[in-house]
Order: C-alpha cells, then sequence, then structure tokens
C-alpha cells in the first residue's frame, strides 16, 4: 500500500517538474521561479540528507551552497569554462572545505554542532565578502555569464532561453536527486537512519559513527554545492550575502515546511517558501514578519511537516 | 483511532484548501496585469527592508510622487503610468535578479529602476541589459556601474566616488589642514572613495599620515580611533557611510576628539544625521542634494509637497527616486518611442528642466557614461539649523560636471547595440 | 606603538565586557534548556527601543531599570507561548521557531519605530571623556563596564547563593534528577529564560548608548556571542564570561596588527579552540552530546 503510495508520489512530481514552465506560467508564476524552486528544491533535499536520515543539524550549509556558488563563477570568469565542468569544480571545491570543517567538528553533537555550523558559515561569508580582488566582495563577481552548452553535435543555449536554462537544472537536479536516493537505500543509507534514529544503539551495534556522520555531512554538502552552482548559473551573479546564515535558516525550514522523513519533503518544502517569500514581498513590505510566522507556526503546528502530515492522514 | 482520524482529515482539508487559496492568489496579478494593459510601467526594484530600508523608502516617496505629477499631466506618451513596487531585499543578488526578471518578464514594465545595494545593482544591470530595458539606478554609488561595467541602457542618478572626493577635497584642506587619516570601509565603494580621496587631496599638497580599513557593520570603532588619534593627523576622515558612520562619529565625540583632532568625511546623507545626538552633528561633509536652497526655484515646492505626504522634509534619496522616474517620461517623451534603444540615444547629454533637476547648476546626463552630473553641496552638519531638519549648513555647492572625471579615468567602454 | 597596543587591550576588555553580557544570556538559556535563542539580538534591539521611548518619561536612568525587566517580561510571555511546547523536542525546533521570532522582531521593530537610525539621548556627563591621556576612557563605557561588572556579579550571586540559582545550576548537569526532587522544572526554565532575556535587555539599552539604534542593531552583536559560548566552553558561564572578554581583546589587538581581519580574528579563534579543545576552554566534559 504504501509502495503504490510511494511511486504514485515519485510519479506525480516528475510530471510537475518536466511540465513546470507550461503550468508556472498559466498560473501567474513565470519559468525563471520554477528554476529558483529547482534549485532550492536541490539545496533543500541536500541538506535533508543530513538532517532528515541522518538526524544531525547543520545551520550552516548555506556556506557550502556559496562555496559551490563562487567556485563555479570564478571557473566561469577566470578560465571561461563551459557550464557542466563549472559546476564540477564549484563541487569539488565546496566538497573539500565540507571535508576539512566536517573533521574538525565531528565530535560534537546536537546544538553544540548547530552553533559551530553557524559560525562556520559566516567564516566563509567573510571570506567572500573580504578576498576582494578573488571574489569582488561586496560588489560580488560580475563580468561574467554562463555559456552554450556545446554536446558537440549541437548546441544548447541556456544563455538566452530560460526554459532551456530550466530544463538544464532539472536535469543536473535530476542526476544528484537520483544519487542520493541510491545512497539512501544502500546499506550505508540504512546506517544512517540507524544512527537517527538511536546513536548509542547504532555505536554498539558496531556501526563507525563519527565517520558515518562525518561521510553523511561530506555527501550532504557536496550535493549542495552543485545547487550553488546552478545558483550561481541562474543568476549570472554571486555575492557574498549568498552565504548568509539567512540561506541556512531558509533551507532548513524548507526540509521541516515539507518533511523531513520523507524523500521528496524538502522539495515540496522548497516550492512553497520561495513561492510564498516570492509573493508576500510583492504585496507587502512586512514579509518579513509574515515569514518568521511561517517559520513560528510550522514549528507549532506542522513539525512533521506537508508530507509528514499528509502521511499520518492516509495512514489513519 | 477515530479522533486521531478526524483530526488527520481536516489537517488535511486545511492544507489543500490552503493551497488551493495559494494557487488563487498567485493567479491574482495574472488577471489584474491583464486589465491595465494599457498603461506604461516602471517596475522598482529596491531594498525596502534591511540596514539600507530607509533609504530605499524615500526614494520609494521620491518614484511615488513623480508618478503622480505625470500622471496629473498625462501621462507618458498620453498613457497613464503605473509604479511596481518590488522589495529586492537587502539579501542577496538572487532575489533581486529574480524580482527584476519577474517584473520584465511577467509584469511586462518599461522601465526598471534600482538598486541601493552595489552588488544588486550590479547583478541587475546585468539583467536588464540582457533583456534590452531602460534601467535607471536611483542611489547605488560603486563607480563600477558608470565605469567599469557601463551599459548602454543603464543610467545612474547619484554621484561616483569619484565625484564626491573631488567636491569636498578642497574644503577639507582648506578648512583643517593637509595631515589627513582615513576610517574606510572595506568593500568596493569605501576603496573606490578613498583611492579619489588620497588623489584629490595629493593633487592639492595634501598628504595621507594613514588609514584603516574597517569591516561594513563595525560596531565598535574605539580601536580605529585610537589608532587614527596615534598617528596625528589634522582630520580623521571618516568615509564609512550609514549606521557605521552614526557609530564612529558618536563614539568619536564621546571620546572627546573633536577638541584634538577635525573629524569630517566624504559621503554624508539625512537619515544616519538623523540619528546622531545634536552634540555629534558636527564636521565637514559633502551631500548630494539638501532641502534647503534659499533661492533656487522649485525647490521649495518640492519640500512642501514633500512634507504633506510625509511630514519631513524630502532627503537625497526621496529626490534620486523622483529624478529616476521622470527620467524615464521625459525619454519617452524626447524620443516619441518606448523602445529603450531610442530613449537611451535620447539621453545622451539629456539636460533634466530645472523644476526636477532642483538645484542651482544643470544637471544632465554625461554623453557617453550614462551618469547624472547636477550639484554636489559641501558643507556642516549642524546641532540645530534655521528650520526643524536644517542639519546641515551648506557652504559650498560645486558642479558636478566640473569635479566629474574624464571617460578614460571612468574606465566606461559603452558597447551600443548594432 | 606600545602605547595604542595598551589602550587597545584596554579597550577591548571593555569591549568584551559587553560581548560577554550578551553571551551569558544566550549562554544561559542555552545551558539549561538547550535552547539556541536566535532572537537574542532582537530582544537586545526591542530593549533598547523600549528604553528609547521611555527616556523621555523617566529619564536615562529610569529607563535603564525599566527596560530591561519590561523586556524579560515580554520573554517570559514568549516563553510560555511558543518555546515551551519545544522542551524535550529536538533542538532543531526551538532554533527554527527563535530565528523566525528573529525576522519577526526586526520587522516590528522597523514597523513601529521605522527603519531610520533614531537619536538615543545618554546623559551629558557621561558622555565625555574621564581624562585626555586616556581619551577612550569615556564615562559611558566606565559606566557600562560597572553596570555589566554589576549585572555579572548579580548573576553569579544569584547562581550560587539563592536557591534559584542552586536550582539552575543543578538542573544545567541534570534535569531528570532535579525534577524528581520536586522542583517545579517547568517555572524554572521560565525564570531561567526571563533573566537570560533580562540580561539582554540590559545589554541592548547600554548598546543604544554606544551605537546607533536601528532595527538591525542587534543582528551584528549576536555572532560574537556565538563564538564567547564556543571558546569559553559549553556549559560554563564562567567559561562564556572570559570567552567575551578574550573577543573584546582580541579584536582590539587585531585593529592594530591587521586591522582588516578584526572580526575574522574571532573565528579564527574558534578554529583553533575546536581543533585543540573541542569542548572549549572551561567546557565541561560530556557536554557535547
Amino acid at each position: 500500500m504504501n509502495a503504490v503510495r510511494a511511486r504514485g508520489l515519485d510519479v506525480a512530481i516528475c510530471l510537475m517538474l518536466l511540465f513546470a514552465p507550461f503550468w508556472m506560467n498559466a498560473i501567474g508564476g513565470y519559468t525563471e521561479l520554477a528554476t529558483r524552486i529547482v534549485v532550492m528544491g536541490l539545496a533543500a533535499m541536500s541538506l535533508n540528507f543530513l538532517l532528515g536520515f541522518t538526524g544531525v543539524l547543520s545551520f550552516g550549509h548555506a556556506a557550502y551552497f556559496g562555496l559551490g556558488a563562487y567556485g563555479t563563477a570564478m571557473a566561469i570568469k577566470y578560465w571561461a569554462v563551459g557550464s557542466i565542468p563549472a559546476i564540477v569544480l564549484g563541487v569539488i571545491v565546496a566538497t573539500i572545505a565540507a571535508m576539512i570543517i566536517g573533521a574538525l567538528i565531528i565530535k560534537l553533537r546536537g546544538v553544540y554542532f548547530a552553533m559551530v555550523t553557524i559560525a562556520f558559515g559566516q567564516v566563509f561569508y567573510f571570506i567572500a565578502f573580504r578576498w576582494n580582488a578573488v571574489t569582488g566582495g561586496d560588489d560580488g563577481l560580475t563580468g561574467w555569464r554562463r555559456l552554450p552548452i556545446n554536446f558537440g553535435f549541437a548546441e544548447l543555449d541556456i544563455v538566452q532561453n530560460d526554459r532551456a536554462f530550466y530544463y538544464f537544472a532539472l536535469a543536473i537536479f535530476a542526476v544528484c536527486v537520483a544519487a542520493m536516493a541510491v545512497l539512501l537505500n544502500s546499506p550505508f543509507g540504512r546506517s544512517l537512519i540507524a544512527i537517527r534514529e538511536n546513536e548509542r544503539r547504532a555505536r554498539f551495534l558496531g556501526v563507525p559513527i563519527e565517520f558515518h556522520v562525518w561521510l553523511s555531512f561530506v555527501i550532504s554538502c557536496l550535493f549542495v554545492s552543485a545547487a550553488g552552482g546552478l545558483y550561481a548559473l541562474l543568476n549570472n551573479f554571486i555575492d557574498p550575502r549568498a552565504l548568509r546564515v539567512d540561506l541556512s535558516g531558509n533551507l532548513v525550514i524548507m526540509a521541516v515546511l515539507g518533511g523531513m522523513r520523507s524523500f521528496w519533503g524538502p522539495l515540496i518544502g522548497a516550492a512553497i517558501f520561495v513561492a510564498l517569500q516570492d509573493y508576500v514581498s510583492s504585496q507587502t513590505q512586512n514579509w518579513m514578519s509574515v515569514i518568521g510566522l511561517v517559520f513560528v507556526l510550522v514549528v507549532r503546528f506542522f513539525p512533521r511537516g506537508v508530507l509528514g502530515m499528509l502521511r499520518t492522514g492516509a495512514k489513519a | 483511532m477515530a479522533n486521531a482520524d478526524a483530526r488527520g482529515i481536516s489537517r488535511r482539508r486545511v492544507v489543500k484548501s490552503g493551497l488551493a487559496v495559494a494557487g488563487a492568489r498567485i493567479a491574482g496579478p495574472f488577471v489584474m496585469s491583464a486589465r491595465a494593459a494599457e498603461a506604461v510601467r516602471i517596475g522598482l526594484d529596491n531594498p525596502l527592508t534591511g540596514p539600507v530600508a530607509s533609504l530605499g523608502k524615500n526614494e520609494l516617496i521620491g518614484c511615488q510622487m513623480a508618478i503622480d505629477e505625470i500622471n496629473a499631466r498625462g501621462g507618458v506618451l498620453g498613457r497613464p503610468v503605473e509604479l511596481i513596487v518590488e522589495d529586492s531585499t537587502s539579501g542577496d543578488a538572487g532575489t533581486a535578479v529574480m524580482k527584476a526578471r519577474k517584473l520584465i518578464d511577467r509584469d511586462k514594465i518599461d522601465f526598471l529602476l534600482g538598486n541601493d545595494n552595489s552588488a544588486l545593482a550590479l547583478a541587475m544591470a546585468q539583467v536588464s541589459n540582457e533583456k534590452g530595458i531602460l534601467h535607471i539606478v536611483p542611489g547605488g554609488h560603486t563607480d563600477a556601474i558608470t565605469g567599469s561595467s557601463c551599459n548602454w541602457n543603464v543610467f545612474r542618478v547619484c554621484n561616483t566616488t569619484q565625484m564626491e572626493a573631488n567636491a569636498v577635497a578642497a574644503a577639507l584642506i582648506e578648512q583643517y589642514g593637509k595631515k589627513s587619516y582615513y576610517i574606510t570601509p572595506d568593500y568596493a565603494f569605501g576603496h573606490t572613495l578613498e583611492a579619489a580621496m588620497t588623489k584629490a587631496i595629493a593633487a592639492l599638497d595634501g598628504e595621507r599620515v594613514g588609514g584603516d580599513l574597517t569591516p561594513l557593520g563595525t560596531v565598535d570603532f574605539s580601536s580605529y580611533l585610537i589608532k587614527a588619534q596615534a598617528a596625528n593627523p589634522d582630520v580623521i576622515v571618516f568615509l564609512v557611510p550609514g549606521d557605521d558612520m552614526l557609530n564612529a562619529m558618536k563614539q568619536a565625540v564621546q571620546f572627546g576628539l573633536q577638541n584634538k583632532v577635525h573629524l569630517a568625511g566624504a559621503h554624508q546623507e539625512m537619515e544616519p544625521l538623523e540619528g546622531l545626538p545634536p552634540e555629534a552633528r558636527i564636521g565637514v561633509w559633502v551631500m548630494e542634494w539638501y532641502w534647503n536652497q534659499p533661492g533656487v526655484p522649485h525647490v521649495a515646492e518640492f519640500v512642501e509637497a514633500t512634507k504633506k505626504r510625509t511630514g519631513r522634509v524630502p532627503t537625497a534619496r526621496t529626490w534620486f527616486g523622483y529624478v529616476s522616474v521622470w527620467t524615464c517620461a521625459l525619454a519617452a517623451a524626447k524620443a516619441n518611442s518606448l523602445k529603450a534603444l531610442d530613449m537611451a540615444k535620447a539621453l545622451q547629454d539629456f539636460h533634466l528642466p530645472p523644476e526636477i533637476a532642483l538645484g542651482p547648476n544643470p544637471a544632465f546626463y554625461c554623453a557617453g557614461q550614462n551618469q547624472l552630473l547636477a550639484s554636489l553641496f559641501v558643507g556642516e552638519a549642524q546641532a540645530k539649523g534655521s528650520a526643524p531638519d536644517d542639519f546641515f549648513k551648506v557652504t559650498k555647492v560645486v558642479n558636478g560636471a566640473k569635479v566629474a572625471g574624464t571617460l578614460e579615468e571612468s574606465g566606461c567602454k559603452m558597447k551600443w547595440p548594432t | 606603538m606600545s602605547q595604542v597596543v595598551l589602550f587597545n587591550v584596554f579597550n577591548g576588555l571593555i569591549v568584551g565586557a559587553f560581548y560577554a553580557l550578551m553571551a551569558l544570556g544566550l549562554s544561559l538559556i542555552l545551558n539549561l534548556s538547550g535552547v539556541i535563542n536566535f532572537a537574542h539580538g532582537g530582544f537586545l534591539a526591542l530593549g533598547a527601543y523600549l528604553a528609547y521611548t521611555l527616556i523621555p518619561y523617566i529619564g536615562f536612568w529610569g529607563a535603564l531599570i525599566v527596560a530591561p525587566p519590561l523586556t524579560a517580561v515580554l520573554g517570559l510571555v514568549i516563553e510560555w507561548l511558543l518555546i515551551r511546547p519545544l522542551y524535550g523536542k529536538d533542538p532543531l525546533y526551538s532554533l527554527l521557531l527563535t530565528f523566525g521570532l528573529a525576522y519577526i522582531f526586526e520587522d516590528v521593530t522597523r514597523l513601529i519605530w521605522g527603519a531610520q537610525s533614531v537619536p538615543f539621548q545618554v546623559p551629558g556627563w557621561l558622555m565625555s571623556s574621564l581624562s585626555s591621556q586616556y581619551f577612550f576612557l569615556t564615562g559611558y563605557r566606565v559606566f557600562m563596564m560597572i553596570i555589566v561588572a554589576a549585572a555579572v556579579g548579580g548573576l553569579f550571586a544569584v547562581l550560587k547563593y539563592t536557591r534559584l540559582g542552586m536550582r539552575i545550576r543543578a538542573g544545567t548537569r541534570d534535569l531528570d534528577t532535579v525534577s524528581t526532587l520536586g522542583v517545579n522544572v517547568r517555572v524554572l526554565r521560565s525564570l531561567n529564560f526571563g533573566i537570560g532575556i533580562y540580561m539582554a535587555g540590559l545589554a541592548g539599552v547600554l548598546a543604544a548608548g554606544l551605537l546607533g539604534l536601528s532595527p538591525t542593531i542587534g543582528a551584528n552583536l549576536i555572532m560574537p556571542s556565538f563564538v564567547a559560548i564556543i571558546v569559553g566552553g559549553l556549559g560554563s558561564l564562567l567559561g562564556t564570561l572570559i570567552g567575551g572578554l578574550m573577543i573584546g581583546v582580541a579584536s582590539g589587538l587585531a585593529a592594530v596588527y591587521f586591522p582588516s581581519a578584526t572580526e575574522a580574528v574571532i573565528y579564527v579563534m574558534m578554529a583553533l579552540v575546536l581543533l585543540v579543545r573541542p569542548r572549549g576552554l572551561l567546557g565541561e566534559e560530556g557536554r557535547l552530546h
């Protein structure tokens, strides 16, 4: 019963994503909004790899998102590489950073781990801000743009064509999400869930906790940096504010809002949050109160998120 | 299990109906824009929240005043003009870019205005250039906008740091002395401002005895002030803007530094001045526009109109917004078309009429650079003036055209589409 | 040159004391309740604005006495309504909730008092320097040191000598046992939260005299507080105090030798501490989980 429902959800989401540019525009959205939802959805799902499936809270993922973005942007600006190699370079940079930082903080847990991730997030914000010569500092990294993708036999114009870029982003999203799904269904993924459920018991069962958590952290940062690379390409721009703790907090709320315990939850959460923020900030200058209220309401009344609730409703 | 059942269903219903309402609301604006298809649309993508919210809000007021005036006079090319406002937030460029795209793609604006944050202005300029929309930057100061990153479709109202530095340097040297120490904010605006100041002061035989780069958002300037005082300058030049300037001046005055050394700076605005305690309102500064201009026609009317709307006097930011919207209308009128290319060409060396320029010198958009050259107001901050809100005593009005650098200096190489 | 260094160290202690005040409130709440109060900066701003509003009626001293408890009352209300249901749950939720509260606070203060900086009036005689040579020793900064010292001293006295304090200390180590011993843990947490917010409000009133008062005043101050807690040691209030002082001095020294690194230096310190001694300088064992 559950498996059929899960498959149904998978298919529904795939269809909605595939045809997003069409139905989005019909209801008063615009293609760029859809692309942004896909990018943020990927970021939130990557965070959830660590948060929902390993049970470890990181409140500093914006740092790796930003590192991926800067890596991609700098690769294009200084070396004029294509879009895909640029994303790969960004991912490499961010993953190396995640490996180092992860090793530093692996001994902490719970609230303290979260605090430290916040602080390290700020470190990268500063570096992006101050290293003017390389990162462009406060003005951001400008003067570059994504190049058309040359497949050898054909060229995909993702520069002018918003829709083409949406599908490019969706392709990257699909690859990453598929990889995450494979990892989560593997024995490695199972032990992560075991760690989430009861760390002590997992330790007694012989699971190497520190290594697993570290690896989960690194994997999570790897995919979030891919989202960051896409984000840089989306805007043809990157600036230090993308590394601030605000974004980290937003990613967490997206995961929780959509449902931490489910695979697609963060994507739903991202869709709701991004669309809501876009809509509300157009309507009123007091959108911050509305967003803050969303945080408060979700935590108080919907902690299991949208998909969590739907699942409970179905079961009962 | 019955209880859980009932709860579960009602929650689901809430969620579903919520989604339905959300869906209807998203569709809302789409319906609206179909109705108003005739109007000329100006999109404002500026920060209304965050640290520079007060500046963005004042620019918005100026924009709204201009819109009302334009509509009262028959609109643009006979069509009513409307302002669509988006909060770019002070977050990262992604939001500002997304809003710019939304305004251009979905709301079909004819003009784009924004942003006060330099990074966001540059990011938006890339979008407007890509889409070929006329773009006016009311208050983003980084020189690159009409310099190394200039675009044919991007125009800027506020001054470059070069102009501000050149305007105030002479006053500093004459009044205070030749040795200066700089407190510079560590980002592009600060760097270019300091470089321009150093050059301007050097040209007048001044000497830079030292300086410090302070992180943006520095809360406590005491360590920098200690160092500055130890270097024994004639004047400490505060290049930090906004809230940073507020903190720095407040602390400097608390230290009694004004009794040992002169305190001054370059860029100054009404909004942070209002936040200073009266005893800290001192020093020589340059403002980009000031409301108290006796003898200059039309200014008093503008001040009255603003006071009626908000109860406060207009600031430079109000004027920036006002000029930005009027520039759009005047460009369309001169080119007799809404095509960005035609309007951009019409704006080359375009002079603003006196009731918009609101200053003693002519105000025009310098050809090849798209930078507005108007008047700069050098003067002294004062605790109290002849009227409430008169916090600044203007000692000299500088002609912007005379202190702007050359085209080569700006680094602008404008590429026009063929 | 050495005079500049000396001045900066001295001044750094003063600034550090202020950071410590804010961090202590945060640490108090974190240790007992496991809540990361992201809205701490918002409470600071609120305390400052309340004082600003009250000054025309009851003067600066009146505002100094009244504003922090008022803020604490608001903190108690919020704790009772919103945070209490989250105890015992994953710390994620309280972090998210306070994160959202921070947004709301900033927006509400901007709505009520405007986006612009407002002038905060401190009594004139406090504003000037005490000595011409040590000009950075303004009356206000010395006054601030005294208040911070009094507040911190008061806090430690309460913790050491009163029953409430003893229960808080015991609860920090083992809340379950304290509960089984018959202590009303809910009230304990609330009072603890109230004390923490009182300190935030007090820090706000002090900060407004030093800095410009605008809705974002708390945002820049919350990160150094986090670092102070991490460096000083998780679970140790004395550690937080020392952490705050260290941050102040480190920033001051950095201003002399590496001016552009004054912010980064505190994070470098944090990274070093994490490398060498993850639980912080005075942190307790077993506090990591």
